[in-house]
């Protein structure tokens, strides 16, 4: 049979070498260093991107303070024009972008075509429409005294996006922020550091020049002096608690707010009556549990932890883990694949080791469980098996976020204990509720700790549904009108409408 | 007195590592990371560079740095002995291994507590 080698056919779309882009133009770094893009599909090199340090951001900053007063005091309609506008050019080259983020991050093309650029586009044109919508208040406090509240941009910030979703992520961060009036200096993962500049590229000509500013490099070398300025009003991170708990160290010492996603071990759980009938909702719920497969399970919310009530378990079990083998595993390329490569070797490193020491804590390897060896030209690509293991909730794969298509099953016996494990962790951004009973989703999905409880769904993330952590897991909502909050000071102005003074002096 | 723990160990290839960051830096510590994205990784940092918590955890040292873990993470983590080894690889934020080309990594082996 002759196999399509869709990753041959489907070239990389990016240039040789990328520059920064600050201040509408494109720049090379400062020192005239780059370093090389590889991609997860190949493990090769696709394009050499700018090794910015300290001086770049300084350079970007300096763009972005100079543009801040004209956005800022720009109107809210031309700004939502302008946001509408970088979602129809997304919309236009769809195809390219998709491209773009699949060579840069090893996600199926399906995914990025179907999924990561409908929502970014999306996000774009819900800001637009949410600034428009926005509000400000004023408060009655006597007859003659006026209380405003008016809604002002805070100036400059930061933002630095994570490797799993490059272009999501980071629009995620951008529709809010410059709908509200912000300009930002943006500095991606130097995993992924390509596809937002195919976007950058795209959109240069329709924002003013300093309002969107790029600079790639390494976290030490550029996202440090980012995150450490004393030139921002607010720094925005997605990614790990380390570095969390640093950005809000680095950000007391300048005191500004900080926004911060920092993962999860999401529980997906699934009551008895999920069997009550072989109908399209277990089916449905079948697919709920596969989706720790989705993104190659490089997800904040990956429903890493299954809880299944072990009354249900065999019979579960048998239909998920056929459908788990049924997974289209292959080149990212291929419009049916539906697994990809992982977005990084070191990334396919530490999955590994997490199934060593699954392995050694006694839980039992259900699916996978080893590396995914290819042939020919993704032999040097990044590939995981989906894994299924089965343990308990004490189990380090049960309480780490391994982000790779890894899930830990375990049983239940009743409510509470589903409860009690599922808030188990240290973590709270993601779960799964899935039950025929309106009353069981809702008393869980109230109790479970986490920001978003997929209620009989798993992995929806439309725009105007907020999105954030409790506990471990961060601070802000993203996703949501209520971003903006994020993004935003409110002035108070306090005015009296009486001519008569108060006595006192 | 807090117990004095010896949790963590250091493969050959981290040690040469680790000894080239310290020619460079001077002295570092590290910080286990949990989490999304980079989570699970080893952070290395100038020493003092990141502010301990009252609630971080001394899990040992390594080639001489002390090496935390969040006391959270630490009741989740201490069935297991943590082992330092090097992989090729470029994240870790503000890392001092980022931009080398290798990245620490955290190998586990489970313990007797």
């Amino acid at each position: 049979m002759n196999m399509v080698e869709h990753f041959r056919t489907s070239k990389s779309p990016f240039k040789a070498t990328y520059g920064n882009f600050i201040g509408g133009k494109w720049v090379p770094a400062q020192s005239g260093k780059t370093f090389d893009n590889t991609s997860p599909i190949t493990g090769e090199v696709i394009c050499k991107i700018a090794r910015s340090e300290a001086a770049d951001i300084e350079a970007a900053l300096d763009a972005a303070h100079a543009a801040k007063t004209a956005w800022g005091n720009s109107s809210v309609a031309t700004r939502a024009v302008i946001l509408n506008k970088i979602a129809d050019v997304m919309e236009q080259n769809l195809g390219l972008l998709a491209l773009a983020e699949t060579w840069d991050n090893g996600k199926p093309i399906r995914e990025t075509t179907h999924a990561d650029l409908p929502l970014a586009i999306d996000h774009f044109r819900y800001f637009a429409g949410a600034i428009r919508a926005q509000e400000g208040s004023l408060s009655e406090i006597d007859h003659d005294t006026v209380a405003y509240h008016f809604h002002e941009p805070l100036g400059v910030v930061g933002q630095i996006i994570p490797w799993n979703f490059p272009l999501l992520m980071a629009v995620w961060k951008l529709a809010p922020a410059l709908a509200a009036g912000n300009c930002v200096v943006l500095k991606p993962a130097e995993q992924t550091p390509a596809s937002i500049l195919v976007f950058a590229e795209l959109v240069a000509d329709l924002l003013p020049p300093g309002v969107l500013n790029i600079v790639n490099g390494f976290g030490l070398e550029a996202g440090k002096p980012l995150a450490s300025s004393n030139r921002i009003a607010k720094i925005a991170f997605t990614g790990e608690t380390t570095t969390g708990r640093l950005i809000m160290q680095y950000a007391s010492q300048n005191l500004i707010p900080v926004t911060l996603e920092l993962g999860g071990k999401s529980p997906n759980i699934f009551f008895k009556d999920v069997c009550a009938e072989d109908d399209d909702y277990f089916d449905k719920a079948i697919e709920g549990f596969v989706m720790f497969a989705l993104n190659q399970g490089e997800v904040c919310t990956c429903p890493s932890r299954a809880l299944i009530h072990e009354s249900i378990y065999d019979q579960f079990m048998e239909k998920a883990l056929k459908r788990v083998a049924a997974i289209t595993a292959g080149d990212p390329l291929d419009p049916t694949t539906m697994i990809g490569a992982q977005a990084s070797s070191e990334q396919l490193e530490k999955i590994l080791s997490y199934m060593d020491i699954g392995r050694q804590e006694g839980a039992q390897v259900l699916a996978g469980g080893a590396r995914r060896e290819m042939q020919g030209g993704l032999a040097g690509g990044f590939y995981m098996q989906p894994t299924v293991f089965k343990g308990n909730n004490k189990m380090r794969v049960f309480q780490e976020e391994i982000f790779g298509p890894v899930v830990s099953v375990t049983t239940f016996k009743d409510d509470d204990e589903a409860l009690s494990i599922a808030n188990d962790t240290l973590y709270g951004l993601g779960a799964g509720v899935w039950s025929r009973s309106a009353n069981t989703c809702y008393r869980f999905g109230r109790a479970v700790q986490a920001g978003r409880v997929w209620t009989n769904c798993y992995h929806a993330y439309p725009a105007h549904a907020a999105f954030g952590g409790y506990k471990q897991s961060g601070i802000g909502r993203e996703n949501h009108k209520m971003m903006l909050d994020h993004y935003q000071q409110t002035k108070n102005m306090l005015v009296s409408y009486s001519p008569k003074k108060l006595g006192f002096f | 007195m807090t117990e004095v723990l010896d949790k963590v160990t250091a493969t050959p290839a981290a040690l040469q590592l680790l000894a080239e960051i310290v020619a460079d830096h001077g002295p570092v510590m590290f910080h286990q990371s949990g989490g999304c994205c980079d989570g699970s990784s080893p952070m290395c940092y100038p020493q003092g560079d990141f502010l301990l918590g009252d609630r971080d955890v001394k899990l040992g040292e390594i080639g001489g740095m002390p090496f935390y873990i969040s006391g959270s993470q630490f009741e989740l983590w201490k069935h297991t002995d943590l082992i330092i080894d090097v992989v090729k690889g470029r994240g870790g934020m503000f890392s001092l291994d980022n931009g080398r080309e290798q990245r620490f990594l955290t190998r586990s082996e489970v313990c007797a507590i």
